[in-house]
């Protein structure tokens, strides 16, 4: 065998090993959808979104935690998402070149990978341990806190996109930065902006561990913010470790009820950044 | 860029020459500075908040860190009845598990992250990249359930008594794969938890490996090399940076991920020779064990094991990125 044969064949190798690497990497996905679904179909029925969680044994829903999910998923985009485009208008905008920029923008990008369980503590530590009790408050907050660096990045993304064209007419229009940022920035990033959104919210609904030690559970029907309150990630923890066939039914209906959620979530996020890239595409 | 904060800058200064109105120009004035102080505060929340975690773990952590001392991380006793608490087999735990994801995600991220850049089809490459994606997107809950239910048992069934029956007889590698099958352990975190980094890993590579201008590429292909011998003799020399970088970010997400590994781990606080043992790692024997621990000494204990991992993570997380935005700067002066 010569040299030319080798080299062709290891070429041939290490090509199919990636090809391998690949499938398998599409057949985990496809594995976890298809277990979600096959599974999750059977207990998907008119009961999950009319009953509250059962006791063991009984029949019921998970009314009381889909509401509870999305109430704190709600909360925490209200208070993380504010937050988080302002911060990015700063580091775009304002102090686009600071020190500090530089070490905030460092600093979020270490939140935005670092483990939620870490978060779940830190606001047990200053919320929970505070008020004496755990609450969907508590909840929110945790949930919020990791809502930020998501938003934070996608806006400060989005921002530079804007040609400075349009910064530069307005300021000649006599405009503050404070004008143009809402009046011209805000409304031509806006679609980035909301894609930022979509993936907070997909991020923070799915999340299990920070609600373990913030909201807590609650069996029953409860609107009341600083109170325990259901919610899917939890219900579905509890659940599927129980030895009870209803309870895991219900933790398989839960799981795949939040799986098609986020990635509804995502992949809107996805073609709404493609429909903007187009777009800045044909403009140009 | 910086031409239009200098006009900006210039305009506050001299507003009372170019706005007849005086008042409405206090007024601008006035708005701009509220704005800007806005933004300023919302960004120096993010400082904040990663001092706040800081501190408030320290704090949580202190009765068990002054209680036990250095003997905390050194010693494998975990047992509330007699309130001793020891973080060696957590720390081992994590330490594996994440390993064992490395050595299978690794791989197979550079495969994906190769195919992607190189093989694929131009038609197939946005549909395989946004597949990848949203395997990252699907949460941590859902990988834990599904290793418990399906990956558990079919590993017991079939893959564990294979590797006792021919692996664990070998000399060197032969005690890592003792013991009954349990279908839940070290191994099967492990395995679950490269599913999960996987996309993160094949993401990055794939990011890092566009960066690599295609002239290098090209001059490659002149010279008469095959595929695979200009990836590896041009692209990964190139973005060695950005792959380590990348493989690190997969590591950050290993060490800190909690329900996935929850479900499979076992949690049982004990360090065993064999990987197809049941053990526990920083983050789930938190998520299991917090909102049952009694006594003070035993919650202070979970909260410095949160403490420890919010230093190592926080390490890891911190050179990847350090990597990666070097490997950015340097990019974009090439570019």
């Amino acid at each position: 065998m010569n040299r030319r044969m080798r080299r062709k064949i290891k070429n041939g190798a290490f090509l199919s090993l990636s090809l391998v690497a690949t499938l398998t990497g599409l057949a985990c996905l496809a594995a976890i959808l298809f277990t979600l679904i096959s599974n999750g179909v059977a207990g998907l029925s008119g009961h999950i979104f009319t009953q509250m969680t059962p006791p063991p044994g009984g029949q019921g829903g998970l009314l009381n935690a889909i509401y509870g999910s999305a109430m704190m998923t709600l909360l925490g985009i209200l208070i993380g998402s504010p937050i988080g485009v302002l911060a990015g208008t700063y580091l775009a905008e304002y102090g686009r070149t600071s020190r500090l920029s530089m070490v905030i923008r460092f600093i979020n990008d270490v939140l935005l990978s670092a483990p939620s369980i870490i978060i779940g503590l830190f606001v047990y530590e200053i919320v929970v341990v505070r008020m004496g009790h755990f609450s969907a408050i508590a909840g929110a907050l945790a949930l919020a806190v990791l809502a930020i660096p998501v938003t934070l990045r996608t806006t400060e993304d989005m921002l530079n996109l804007v040609p400075i064209g349009m910064k530069d007419s307005s300021a000649a229009l006599g405009a503050y930065p404070w004008r143009t940022i809402l009046s011209v920035l805000y409304p031509a990033a806006r679609s980035g902006i909301v894609t930022g959104l979509l993936l907070a919210i997909a991020r923070i609904s799915g999340e299990t561990a920070p609600l373990l030690f913030t909201a807590l559970n609650n069996q029953f029907w409860s609107t009341n913010l600083n109170a325990p309150m259901a919610n899917l990630p939890v219900v579905i923890f509890q659940f599927a470790l129980s030895p009870y066939k209803d309870w895991q039914d219900l933790a398989w209906a839960g799981a795949l009820l939040i799986t098609m959620t986020i990635l509804i979530l995502s992949i809107s996020a996805r073609v709404l950044l493609a429909l903007l890239q187009a777009e800045k595409g044909s403009g140009r | 860029m910086p031409g239009s904060t200098y006009l900006w800058q210039e305009r506050e200064r001299n507003s009372h020459v170019a706005i007849i109105d005086p008042r409405h120009a206090a007024k601008q004035l006035i708005f701009e500075r509220v704005f800007r102080s806005a933004t300023f505060l919302a960004a120096l929340l993010v400082l904040l908040i990663l001092g706040g975690v800081a501190v408030s773990l320290l704090r949580g952590a202190w009765p068990a860190l002054s209680h036990f001392g250095f003997s905390f991380v050194s010693r494998e006793v975990w047992n509330p009845v007699t309130d001793q608490f020891g973080a060696l087999a957590p720390i081992y735990g994590t330490v594996m598990t994440s390993l064992i994801a490395m050595l299978i995600a690794v791989p197979t991220g550079f495969g994906i992250a190769l195919f992607l850049t190189e093989l694929c089809p131009p038609l197939l490459k946005r549909p395989i990249g946004v597949a990848v994606e949203l395997l990252a997107a699907v949460p941590s809950i859902i990988f834990g359930i599904w290793g418990l239910f399906v990956l558990a048992p079919v590993l017991q069934r079939h893959v564990q008594p294979w590797l006792i029956r021919h692996v664990g007889d070998l000399p060197a590698i032969g005690h890592l794969f003792k013991g009954p099958p349990y279908g839940i352990g070290i191994l099967t975190a492990g395995i679950v938890l490269a599913i999960m980094v996987l996309p993160f890993i094949a993401a990055t590579m794939r990011d890092v490996f566009d960066t690599v201008p295609p002239m290098l590429k090209e001059s490659g292909y002149g010279l008469g090399a095959t595929t695979w011998e200009v990836i590896w003799n041009v692209v990964v020399p190139h973005s060695r940076v950005g792959i380590v970088g990348g493989v690190m970010l997969g590591l950050g997400r290993a060490l800190g991920e909690t329900m996935a590994v929850t479900f499979v781990i076992g949690n049982a606080h004990r360090i065993s020779s064999s990987l197809i043992a049941p053990g526990t790692t920083i983050s789930s024997s938190i998520a299991n064990e917090f909102t049952e621990a009694v006594g003070d000494l035993y919650t202070s204990s979970l909260i410095a094991l949160g403490l420890l991992l919010f230093l190592i993570t926080f390490t890891v997380i911190a050179a990847a990125q350090a990597m990666l935005r070097r490997l950015e700067r340097r990019s974009g002066v090439v570019a």
